[in-house]
């Protein structure tokens, strides 16, 4: 059915995954930075960290993806003659692909997180303070581990929003496998058999990933009571 | 390294074009999207499973799959089907206007359903029941009292829809169209100056996204006033 493309495409699913949790490591990441920057009292760290998440969030990712690709590109060979590096630099679109996507989502994450360390309330970090612990071991101790239970639903819908959206990187060259099925549909005029072949394995990774993480967050939910209706 | 203003002010009327291409994509595909979302929405919330489950699917696929994926299932993918090619709707199917339009009012109309219904299903029990004791039909209660209700009570949420619409609508530029996005690939085409081209576009879908929260923070206070915290 597939024409024996279907091992090219399931490596492009691999590749996909890959550049998803990869780019979702990254994210994590800038997102703990930038609510850390929003979070803190410090007014231009604060504003900085507003800035990335807002204009970040408010330019579509295709776009973003556009510039930090090509941009990128062109300002690194802009600035390598200046260092006396005269080649051409081919950019990897694996590893542009995982920081575009990481920059692009920590933006977003950083709004999941910053809004999951305000719903703890003030006093667990106070009574850490009063047990004698240092503010580093209250943050990892007592804050992160009930962080973590308020940012799960927001960060399943980032993962859900940025494995889809890896399928944009396909555009600019990487092989994923968007990139794989148009190869395939290009050469057998068969557009439709392969795009629906890969909505299919999009689906299996957004219906896999959504169980796994409701699991967690039955985890992290342990000890919290739920009000019973 | 410089910044290209004077290619940017040249090339100002493509991006004004693309301004006006994207937003009437972005309208299209929202009023077409919403007027599917409704009774998507209705079958959502019915307790029967017949009614409910193929709404459930249809919600849950285009939700799980990229909109990449769908615009060229559209576009690419429905030309393998000589019975699609030479059907009535071909002119149609093959104008890549449409094809966006119609792919992107397939997605949003799945957002929106999932938005509508729970936002129906957070209705107060107490209006329900006194539309009851008033003696209204069923019909009449979700013409009257339910959707009138819910879809105030959805605005916050589907602004979101709305600014996620918006982004999404740069991907017609993959389709030949010269949306904002569009524009900036076809100068980055012409002088190759990536920055400047792509930084453009940005500045412009930063202006209509502002636009867009300004214009929904309007509507929520003229619709939602009455669940503001009363002042005073």
């Amino acid at each position: 059915m597939l024409h024996g493309y279907g091992s090219t495409i399931l490596d492009g699913a691999w590749l996909t995954l890959t550049l998803a949790l990869t780019s979702m490591a990254v994210a994590i990441v800038l997102g703990l930075l930038g609510a850390a920057f929003r979070l803190s009292p410090i007014k231009w760290l604060a504003l900085l960290g507003e800035t990335y998440a807002t204009v970040i969030r408010g330019i579509p990712d295709l776009v973003l993806i556009l510039l930090i690709f090509y941009g990128g590109q062109d300002l690194v060979n802009r600035v390598a003659p200046l260092l006396g590096h005269d080649e051409y630099i081919d950019i990897n679109p694996f590893v542009a692909g995982v920081f575009t996507m990481g920059f692009i989502f920590g933006a977003y994450l950083s709004e999941t997180f910053r809004g999951a360390f305000m719903a703890i309330p003030k006093g667990q970090a106070e009574a850490g303070m009063a047990y004698g612990m240092s503010g580093p071991r209250v943050f990892f101790r007592i804050l992160v581990p009930q962080m973590i239970r308020f940012a799960i639903p927001g960060f399943t819908n980032n993962w859900l929003v940025l494995t889809k959206a890896t399928a944009l990187i396909s555009l600019v060259g990487l092989q994923d496998m968007m990139f794989k099925a148009k190869s395939a549909a290009d050469a057998t005029r068969e557009p439709f058999t392969f795009y629906l072949a890969v909505a299919a394995l999009y689906l299996v990774l957004t219906s896999v990933s959504l169980l796994a993480l409701r699991f967690l967050e039955k985890r992290y939910s342990v000890g919290s009571k739920a009000a019973e209706l | 390294m410089m910044f290209d203003y004077n290619v940017i002010l040249d090339s100002l009327p493509l991006y004004f074009g693309g301004v006006l291409v994207t937003l009437k994509i972005l309208l299209i595909a929202l009023a077409f999207g919403l007027a599917l979302a409704v009774p998507l929405a209705l079958m959502r919330v019915s307790r029967s499973p017949w009614v409910n489950a193929p709404a459930w699917l249809y919600t849950y696929v285009i939700r799980g799959t990229p909109m990449l994926v769908q615009l060229f299932l559209i576009y690419y993918g429905l030309a393998q089907f000589e019975a699609v090619r030479e059907s009535v709707l071909w002119p149609y199917l093959s104008n890549a206007t449409f094809c966006a339009c119609l792919a992107f009012a397939i997605n949003t109309s799945a957002y929106s359903a999932e938005i509508l219904a729970g936002s129906l299903k957070a209705t107060p029990p107490g209006e329900i029941e006194a539309a009851r004791a008033m003696g209204m039909s069923r019909a009449t209660l979700y013409r009257r009292i339910l959707l009138p209700s819910a879809l105030r009570r959805a605005l916050p949420q589907y602004s979101n829809e709305v600014i996620m619409m918006l982004h999404t609508t740069s991907l017609a530029s993959i389709v030949t169209l010269i949306d904002i996005t569009g524009a900036a690939r076809t100068v980055n085409a012409q002088y190759y100056l990536p920055f400047e081209a792509f930084l453009t576009a940005g500045a412009f879908y930063l202006m209509l996204t502002f636009i867009l929260v300004r214009l929904f923070k309007y509507a929520e206070r003229r619709w939602l006033a009455y669940l503001a915290p009363r002042r005073g």
